[in-house]
């Protein structure tokens, strides 16, 4: 068990969570305390240990089924399990892999019978009334009929578990399971309403199945490969370690998760510094208020708070293909900490420019903003190709009197400037107005100035070019220059 | 595997004559006591409760407002008969605020008092004298280490203090003990129960988190949160409260600025009790909305996205 535990923490720290010294001693003397063959007791007593940072569960959770898969589960009442007929008897009821669920412990409904001796109908079937029932225990075994079924997994291929999470979708079909569940739900007279809701339900149950299946698949990935081995290749990325650039989909949703919550610590954080940074003059009134319960003799001085000069923000972001989703998470930062800058303006530019402030304006919430971009800014002249100097052309003819020595000028872009011309010498007059002019550029810098990249002619003009692949490099960047 | 109790390991260094007993036996006692309180709490909450006692470590809870983290530790409270000393944080919040502080008046008092009397007073006694206990203030911390009864401690919304005034609460949330530097280390008389409570809008020092289990409490699920609302709301019908729970779980799927907490739920579902609603309708959810939303986009969104009719009856 010591092993076990020093080995999984090894993998925490891999996947990025900071697991001290003394927390790993914690969570040695937890163990003590508990039952160690209840396997949710485990989990809890790890994570309460373990982990200190809600948005970590999920990747403590990830490492946590890898490491105490069920079928290697530290208790001795799990029987060894056959591989092959993965159908035998689970003792224990309580499967915590799928999240959300928690099984009562019952012993399993239905679902027995030798390994696919059930028709793909009876499966579906099967699969329905597990779900329509609430009953757990029946969907996992669905889920693991399912995965004996379609996912065609082979002993020592090094693919990963998505492929075989992906095979098994497929074929399992569950849109139409989704809509029967839905016809199943909704009643005659069912309102607007009513309906929502029955929708949702039978979204949450699909979910749910979804995990279960996944849950099943990396059970036998573990058994197949090793814990270790395993743990690699389903480690995931913190959220805010995500590179921006090459994000899929569902790390695309974990960032836009991520970003209000972080924008949100970020406003804070600096408003107080603000607050803190400096003491406003003496405010006397308060001072000789103070002095009365120390006999008239201002022991105690009070100061009015500060008011320091906020900066002005200008943002001119590429939102081409390559690089549109740092450029909106990039606009959403800087707008959603707005009250921390005297004035921000932001313009976007592909091969024309155009301004979206009033977007940003209209509504109270960035990411609605940032979703009216797309499809109200005016910002292809020509190709549709991003170009740069054109860009910075079109700026400085438009809006460089707006430019005083109180701005900061931030442009995002990868300057893959498609064999335009650069036009530097316009950033180059940019910056003997502004304030500053900063450059963020979401490509790693090894590939600077490779192949079409012409940050080099326009660093010069830039008081700091900055690699901002990550949200957590974009906070930091963003929290200084506030 | 050496097991040293860590009870025993912590009454050992405070010097208590006994090691204080268990408050709990497992886990579902746990679960059991907080229900008599009218606290549902589910796995997650009651193994931590159970292992906070057992190795007498504070608990940090986090999680959105209004889940329920503050009335964990009076339910706790409640359930092992202790006395909850609370300490509410703000920014600003100092050590003679939160730990204790001389009593300047009355030091002054005596200082005047002895003048008056004769100026022969030695000024060694008098400074002896007035840093005794007996001029000190106790504030929330200092009084829950030295109570003799049994207390539960509640730090409420740690993350309102600055980072700098989280060192203050280091000494106890490990040692159990607080420094005075006039008077020397005031030591625990028994083992309090420590809650912190945070939302999350800043990050907290590591010092901090590394002395303390850490338990997230989100957003309760479907079935837990209709027991809840049955628990907390006399009079309300199973149905009626099955119904709400599935209404705040769609809300909350939404992506809604703020959303709907188990207070508002309560809230809500008392609302609906009232009105004598035995199901809700669309007409019934649009008119009570605003009990659950604070935010008149988020009112909207709900309403167009629930019922499908748009602004025209937000």
């Amino acid at each position: 068990m010591r092993n076990l535990l020093g080995e999984f923490i090894v993998e925490l720290r891999a996947a990025g969570l900071p697991v001290s010294m003394s927390e790993h001693v914690d969570a040695a003397r937890a163990l003590t305390a508990i039952d160690i063959s209840d396997r949710d007791m485990v989990k809890a007593c790890l994570a309460a240990t373990l982990v200190k940072n809600g948005d970590h569960m999920p990747v403590f959770s990830t490492a946590f089924d890898v490491y105490f898969s069920n079928r290697h589960a530290s208790g001795a009442d799990l029987g060894e399990m056959d591989e092959e007929s993965s159908n035998a008897d689970e003792t224990k009821g309580d499967d915590p892999n799928a999240t959300g669920m928690r099984g009562s412990g019952r012993s399993r409904g239905m679902g027995g019978g030798g390994g696919s001796s059930m028709s793909a109908e009876e499966l579906a079937e099967m699969l329905f009334k597990a779900m329509q029932s609430n009953d757990m225990n029946s969907m996992r075994s669905g889920a693991r009929e399912a995965v004996d079924r379609y996912a065609g997994m082979e002993p020592g291929r090094p693919v990963g578990g998505t492929y075989y999470l992906y095979r098994t979708l497929r074929n399992l079909d569950l849109d139409t399971l989704m809509d029967r569940l839905i016809a199943a739900g909704t009643k005659a007279e069912a309102d607007g309403l009513e309906e929502r809701l029955v929708k949702d339900e039978a979204k949450a149950k699909v979910e749910a199945l979804k995990a279960a299946i996944e849950a099943e698949i990396r059970e036998r990935l573990v058994d197949d490969r090793g814990a270790e081995a395993l743990g690699k290749s389903v480690r995931k990325p913190l959220p805010e370690d995500i590179d921006v650039m090459h994000a899929n989909r569902d790390e695309m949703a974990q960032l836009e998760r991520a970003l209000k919550p972080l924008s949100r610590k970020l406003a804070t954080r600096l408003a107080r510094r603000r607050r803190k940074r400096r003491r406003g003059p003496i405010d006397l009134r308060s001072t000789v208020r103070r002095s009365l319960s120390t006999g008239g003799v201002p022991i105690d001085l009070r100061f009015k708070p500060p008011h320091p000069a906020k900066p002005e923000i200008v943002v001119i972001a590429d939102i081409s293909g390559s690089v549109a989703s740092f450029a909106r998470f990039t606009l959403h930062m800087v707008h959603a900490i707005s009250s921390q800058f005297s004035k921000v303006r932001s313009f976007v530019f592909v091969d024309g420019l155009d301004e979206v402030t009033h977007l940003f304006e209209e509504s109270d919430d960035p990411a609605e903003a940032v979703a009216r971009i797309n499809s109200e800014a005016d910002v292809i002249a020509f190709d549709g190709h991003s170009d740069y100097g054109r860009a910075l052309l079109v700026f400085h003819e438009k809006y460089a009197s707006t430019i005083n020595k109180r701005t900061a000028v931030l442009i995002l872009g990868d300057a893959r400037n498609n064999y335009h011309q650069a036009h530097a010498e316009v950033l180059a007059d940019l910056k003997f107005r502004a304030r500053n002019v900063y450059w963020l550029n979401p490509e790693p810098t090894s590939y600077w100035n490779s192949g079409d990249s012409v940050i080099r002619e326009y660093a010069p003009y830039c008081d700091k070019v900055v690699e901002c692949r990550s949200l957590r490099q974009l906070e930091a960047f963003v929290g200084d220059l506030a | 595997m050496s097991s040293i109790d860590p009870r025993q390991e912590l009454a050992d260094r405070l010097g208590l004559a006994e090691v204080p007993p268990a408050r709990f036996e497992n886990v579902a006692e746990v679960i059991e006591k907080l229900r008599q309180n009218d606290y549902l709490s589910d796995e997650a909450i009651a193994s931590v409760t159970f292992l906070a006692d057992r190795l007498a470590k504070p608990v940090l809870v986090e999680g959105p407002a209004g889940t329920g983290k503050t009335a964990l530790a009076k339910a706790v409270a409640d359930a092992v008969g202790a006395r909850l000393i609370r300490l509410q944080c703000y920014e600003g919040l100092d050590e003679s605020k939160a730990l204790y502080e001389w009593n300047y008046r009355k030091q002054l008092l005596r200082i005047q008092a002895g003048r008056s009397e004769s100026s022969t007073e030695d000024w060694s006694a008098l400074e002896e004298d007035i840093f005794a206990e007996e001029f000190l203030l106790t504030r929330p911390l200092l009084e829950a280490i030295s109570a003799t009864e049994p207390v539960v401690l509640l730090i409420d919304e740690i993350d309102r203090v600055e980072l700098e005034t989280e060192a203050l609460l280091l000494e106890i949330l490990s040692e159990y003990q607080v420094s005075i530097p006039e008077l020397g280390t005031v030591k625990a008389k028994q083992i309090p129960m420590v809650f912190l409570t945070s939302n999350n809008t800043r990050e907290l020092s590591e010092a901090l988190k590394r002395r303390c289990l850490y338990l997230y409490v989100g957003y309760p699920d479907v079935e837990r949160e209709r027991d809840i609302i049955i628990s907390r709301v006399p009079g309300i019908s199973t149905a009626l409260a099955e119904q709400i729970a599935r209404v705040v779980r769609s809300l909350r799927n939404l992506d809604l600025k703020k959303a709907p907490s188990v207070s508002e739920t309560l809230d809500w579902a008392r609302t609906l009790v009232l009105l004598g609603r035995e199901e809700i309708g669309e007409a019934d959810a649009v008119a009570t909305l605003h009990i659950l939303l604070k935010y008149q986009a988020d009112l909207e969104k709900a309403t167009k996205e629930l019922v499908g009719r748009g602004k025209a009856l937000a």
